[in-house]
């Protein structure tokens, strides 16, 4: 059987098992935890075996017939552009299986939907087919409006509803555009190497634009950008620790992922004539996510609104790679690679943020800014993680935050010039980490402060491990970027047809 | 060998201090015999890379974006690394003499902050010069903020990292542009980007420089920066981060002549800070922010030289401007540490009270004031000279700038050197509880600083200026004989003046502008014209996310039930009311149908009867 295979339907398996009611507690968690670490190891072991692959190729390939009446087939793979998002969900996971060792509120199910949302999750990633991908990445929001309706708190029905009709909605409209490139397909197929190697629609000006508007619109919900965020805050601030580190650490990436592997390939020409329209998204999502980011005072949606702003970033990458100029075939695909690193960037960075403030949740209940002080006596692990963890994404370098997003405003800025603007984010960003905390860790001890227990290691280790993996990128970037350079080459090449 | 010492000049201290930081306060113990022993060891490494003349060595690795992760010495960079790391060795000694000090947190961060501010000497590409350059703005956020238990000084370390990383935007976009110039990023290749993107790149370099430099109008993260540790100001704010932004402008002054006016924008930008932040030295009644003005103002004179092309000048001033401030600032918390204040009033005659602290302060003053044959004398007259080729006004304006830095450094002087007033006691002890005493470790390092204010000079002067304009490239015109004798006749003049001034005005209050005592307003403008702004805008965006964004998708979900209620409204009134209405229809035909079944023979016959005459008449008619 295929790596990659494996590597999907060994977490489905196991969650399978865990359905059997007789299994405790204790060996649910010791399985989820058991089931995470394999998953890492194997991916290593396709990073190990991984060599570039041809220009629109991919590697560990498997193809095998499932639906052949529309010319969808289980075609996986991967290449430089999802291969490091792979290894970033198998960490993510890792990371939240040791988190929830202590979970009291039925921890066998819980296990069984995380394993289930991560096969969904690298699913989504290897696919190489359209209906495979959209079957997955419908299954990740039913997976994940469970764990929130679920294990969530305060108002979490509420917000789980909102989450999956929204980006359910949004799903829609990615149909129809996958809909749309299979009918102008000739032959008809949804295989995405097909569609990548024989773009349908080039030339087709109204009908290129209407498919890529719905193609866009579905991304846009999922990653999500302004003005479709919304959803975004409540669903944060109410599910349960993991759930907000698998959605912003990795679900959210399923619509960056979307553009990269599905919008600029497969529909070049409307990508270039509409390029302008997802910077000007790109660059309002970037200053309205930290501006409103800065307003807040709820430690989780503080956080929410700065996903905004990340993804912004990327969303402004990808559109500057859409403008063609003299002689700026590598300003492209700097923003590009700038992109993809950003995408596993925030994933490491922002999934150890929502660790900790679960940490703080399972203590105080809240996750009001104003309501500690001086925490950094009480709990000093806590306070140097979290310290890193915010570092890290206001983009500080020697952490990947910085490594990404230099490439996304060097790229960027030399393609489009008036993206500088966008810069500004980092200084808006950088304020609202240190004002936050400034706010929780010093001053006198007080309020909620006190009394407040260090981090234990269940705690602190998996956030140590997602920023270990950050500083590594963040020093020596090349064995990240020898991968996703190369794919980022071809997408630029391939936006320019 | 070399390349490995280079290597080691960055990554032994980044080890050794992120390992500190991280141990907490269980490697307290280790702290300083590691940090000290550490520094010694990359100051035998600067030396040992900067001084074989014959070989520059380079290394690089790829980094990203086309660029390398590259360090080198050149002679500019030969000249300023030994001075950052000698002055990061005897700061690091000297802080072990303050007990709250002697954390493994406090040198490890110091020890982040050396190996950024290294690298920032050795960067040879911009990615390279960005990284260490923000890694030093980071750090020095929470150096500043070390006591952390006080909200003033963590909220300091926050208004330092902001104003820099504001200026540090300029990096950015200058990366950018220079990936779009053509020349790639590599510092030394910059002059040759394409034209209008060389101007971006310019640009954005000044800005950066202006602002680590605190420059204007930058200058006010530096006044918060002294509630920081003296040990941090005596680092930060004489051979590094300030030093910092100067040398990025002498490294690439090739790049700001190329565009013919970045050149001009730094001198003047320079020359203003050294004239106007002279002026606010002297208004300052806080022996503290008295120096760090005096540090904006003396990095003036490094950021002029950039602009007129007076790289060596520059960088021999830099050097010995490091040497002079820092012994100052180590010598005002040796004040703070024993007599608790750094007021100025209070701290009257405290020169005459540890004899080595006081001759080492009152050199380092001499030669800040300008003084012949002192270090500051001749570096900056280095710098004035090529100044006075380009503009006679920036030549006057630099003259102003020594001028005031002879009035302001006095006026430390005779303060300090005056009797010690009958109430001094009562006095101290305003900020924190001295502890009368000052340590071996505290006052050693100072011994070395001032040799260096004293005799540092010799760099600037012939015949080793030669030598040094060499090392560093240029050919910038070197002091005249009259030149030298004017600045000192100048010098001496405004000390004379000083003194007789300040023995005049003794007892009385003086009557400075609150302009100038308060940093010209530049904080408050800052927080008018940025902070505020942006607070209130996100605020409104807020309430603009949730009251308009938020709330048009719940109408929108809401809208949808309605939707739903109106459609199954219909449904049951108008669709199913349509279905209900036809079959009562029909059901009244049945009814209709049943009349005639009556069960009376007699109507059988007369409906037959009738429909056979129907029949009959259709016929006739049809045919």
């Amino acid at each position: 059987m295929n790596l990659l295979s494996v590597l999907v339907f060994l977490p489905l398996a196991a969650a399978a098992v865990l359905l059997i009611p007789r299994i405790s507690a204790g060996v649910a968690r010791g399985v989820f935890v058991v089931v995470t670490a394999a998953e890492l190891a194997l991916a290593c072991l396709v990073w190990a075996r991984y060599d570039t692959p041809a220009a629109g190729a991919l590697a560990a390939e498997e193809q095998a017939r499932w639906i052949p009446g529309v010319g969808s087939s289980y075609h996986v793979g991967v290449d430089g552009l999802s291969l490091p998002l792979v290894l970033m969900t198998t960490l993510v996971f890792l990371a939240c299986a040791v988190h929830a060792l202590r979970e009291q509120r039925r921890p066998r199910l819980q296990a069984a939907l995380f394993l289930f949302l991560e096969a969904v999750c690298l699913g989504l990633f290897v696919s190489a087919d359209l209906i495979l991908f959209f079957v997955f990445f419908d299954l990740s929001i039913v997976g994940m409006y469970f764990s929130i309706s679920g294990w969530g708190h305060r108002d979490a029905a509420r917000s789980a509803l909102k989450f999956f009709l929204y980006t359910f909605l949004g799903s829609l409209a990615l149909l129809l555009g996958f809909v749309g490139l299979y009918v102008a397909s000739d032959p008809h197929t949804f295989d995405m190497v097909e569609l990548t190697a024989h773009p349908p629609l080039q030339g087709h000006g109204v009908a290129g634009g209407l498919v890529l508007a719905a193609v866009l619109l579905g991304l846009a919900v999922k990653t999500p950008t302004f003005p479709f965020h919304t959803w975004l805050p409540p669903a944060h601030s109410d599910a349960p620790a993991i759930g907000s580190a698998v959605l912003a650490g990795v679900m959210l990436k399923m619509g960056t992922y979307g553009f990269v592997r599905i919008a600029m390939p497969m529909l070049p020409d409307a990508w270039r004539a509409w390029a302008w329209v997802v910077i000007a998204v790109g660059i309002v999502s970037v200053l309205w996510g930290a501006l409103v980011a800065f307003a807040q005072t709820d430690l989780k949606r503080m956080i929410a609104y700065t996903s905004v702003n990340h993804m912004g970033y990327v969303v402004l990458a990808v559109g500057a790679a859409g403008v063609l100029a003299d002689g700026a075939d590598q300003a492209r695909q700097v923003a590009v690679t700038g992109a993809v690193t950003q995408m596993v960037s925030h994933g490491l960075l922002t999934a150890a943020l929502f660790l900790l403030a679960g940490s703080m949740f399972e203590r105080t209940e809240t996750y009001d800014l104003d309501g500690y002080g001086g925490l950094a006596g009480t709990a000093p692990r806590y306070a140097t993680l979290f310290t890193v963890a915010a570092f890290g994404s206001l983009g500080l370098p020697a952490l990947s935050g910085f490594i990404a997003e230099f490439q996304i405003f060097a790229g960027s800025i030399a393609t489009v010039p008036v993206t500088a603007v966008a810069v500004l984010g980092i200084l808006i960003t950088a304020a609202l980490f240190l004002r936050a905390l400034q706010r929780v860790f010093t001053g006198p001890t007080a309020g909620l402060s006190v009394g407040f227990t260090d981090v234990t290691p269940r705690e602190w280790v998996p956030v140590a491990l997602l920023l270990a993996v950050s500083v590594f990128i963040g020093v020596l970037p090349r064995t990240l970027l020898d991968v996703i350079e190369p794919g980022a080459a071809v997408l630029a090449h391939l936006v320019g047809r | 060998m070399h390349d490995l010492v280079l290597v080691a000049l960055v990554a032994l201290p980044a080890v050794v201090g992120a390992l500190l930081v991280l141990s907490g306060s269980g490697a307290d113990r280790f702290a300083v015999p590691v940090g000290v022993g550490t520094t010694a060891l990359l100051t035998a490494a600067s030396f040992a890379v900067s001084f074989p003349a014959t070989s520059r060595p380079t290394v690089a690795t790829p980094f990203m974006a086309g660029a390398d992760l590259g360090l080198g010495v050149d002679g500019l960079a030969a000249l300023v690394l030994p001075a950052v790391a000698v002055v990061s060795a005897l700061v690091l000694l000297a802080a072990s003499g303050t007990p709250a000090l002697r954390t493994a947190r406090f040198y490890g961060l110091m020890l982040l902050f050396v190996a950024a501010a290294l690298m920032t000497v050795l960067a040879t590409t911009l990615p390279t010069l960005l990284m260490s350059w923000e890694v030093m703005g980071a750090t020095s956020f929470a150096l500043i903020g070390y006591h952390w238990r006080d909200q003033e000084t963590i909220s300091s370390g926050t208004t330092a990292f902001l104003t820099t990383r504001t200026a540090d935007v300029g990096l950015y976009v200058a990366a950018g542009a220079a990936l779009a110039g053509g020349a790639g990023l590599e510092l030394a290749a910059l002059p040759n980007a394409s034209g209008g993107w060389r101007d971006v790149i310019a640009a954005g370099l000044v800005v950066a420089g202006l602002g680590k430099a605190a420059q204007l109008p930058f200058s006010f993260w530096l006044s918060r920066a002294m509630h920081g540790p003296s040990p941090v100001s005596a680092l930060l704010h004489s051979a590094a981060m300030v030093a910092m932004g100067g040398y990025l402008l002498l490294r690439v002054a090739p790049t700001l002549a190329a565009t013919g006016w970045a050149d001009d924008a730094a001198a003047w930008a320079g020359a203003a800070s050294a004239v106007l932040l002279g002026m606010v030295a002297l208004a300052q009644s806080d022996l503290k922010q008295l120096l760090a003005a005096s540090t904006a103002a003396q990095l003036g004179f490094v950021v002029l030289a950039a602009g007129v092309g007076a790289t060596a000048g520059g960088a021999t001033h830099l050097v010995a401007h490091a040497a002079v401030k820092a012994g100052l600032f180590l010598a005002a918390g040796i004040w703070l540490e024993a007599l608790g204040t750094k007021r100025l009033s209070s701290l009257t005659g405290a020169a005459r009270l540890w004899p080595v602290v006081a001759a080492c302060a009152v050199a380092s003053l001499l030669s800040l004031a300008g003084l012949p044959p002192l270090a500051l004398w001749a570096t900056k007259d280095a710098v004035l000279a090529a100044a006075a080729e380009q503009s006679p006004t920036l030549y006057v304006a630099g003259l102003l700038g020594a001028a005031l830095s002879a009035a302001y450094a006095t006026k430390a002087l005779v303060v300090l050197t005056r009797h010690i007033p009958d109430d001094a006691e009562s006095r101290y002890d305003d900020e924190r509880n001295g502890t009368r005493a000052v340590p071996t470790a505290a006052w050693l390092p100072l011994l070395p600083l001032a040799a260096g204010a004293l005799l540092l000079g010799v760099l600037a002067l012939p015949p080793l200026f030669t030598d040094v304009q060499e090392l560093v490239g240029g050919t910038a015109p070197e002091p005249s004989t009259f030149e030298l004798v004017m600045s000192a006749l100048l010098a001496v003049a405004v000390i004379v003046a000083t003194v007789a001034v300040m023995l005049g005005v003794q007892g009385r209050r003086s009557g400075w502008p609150r302009v100038l005592t308060d940093w010209l307003f530049l904080e408050p403008l800052a927080h008018r014209l940025v902070v505020r702004p942006v607070e209130v805008l996100a605020r409104r965006l807020a309430h603009l996310d949730d009251a308009v964004l938020d709330r048009s998708v719940e109408a929108t979900a809401g809208g949808t039930v309605r939707l739903a209620r109106a459609a199954a409204l219909l449904d049951d009134r108008v669709v199913d009311g349509a279905v209900v209405r036809v079959v009562s229809g029909v059901r009244r035909l049945g009814g209709l149908a049943r009349r005639p079944q009556t069960g009376q023979l007699h109507q059988y016959y007369l409906q037959a009867l009738a429909v056979l005459a129907l029949v009959l008449v259709v016929l006739v008619l049809v045919r």
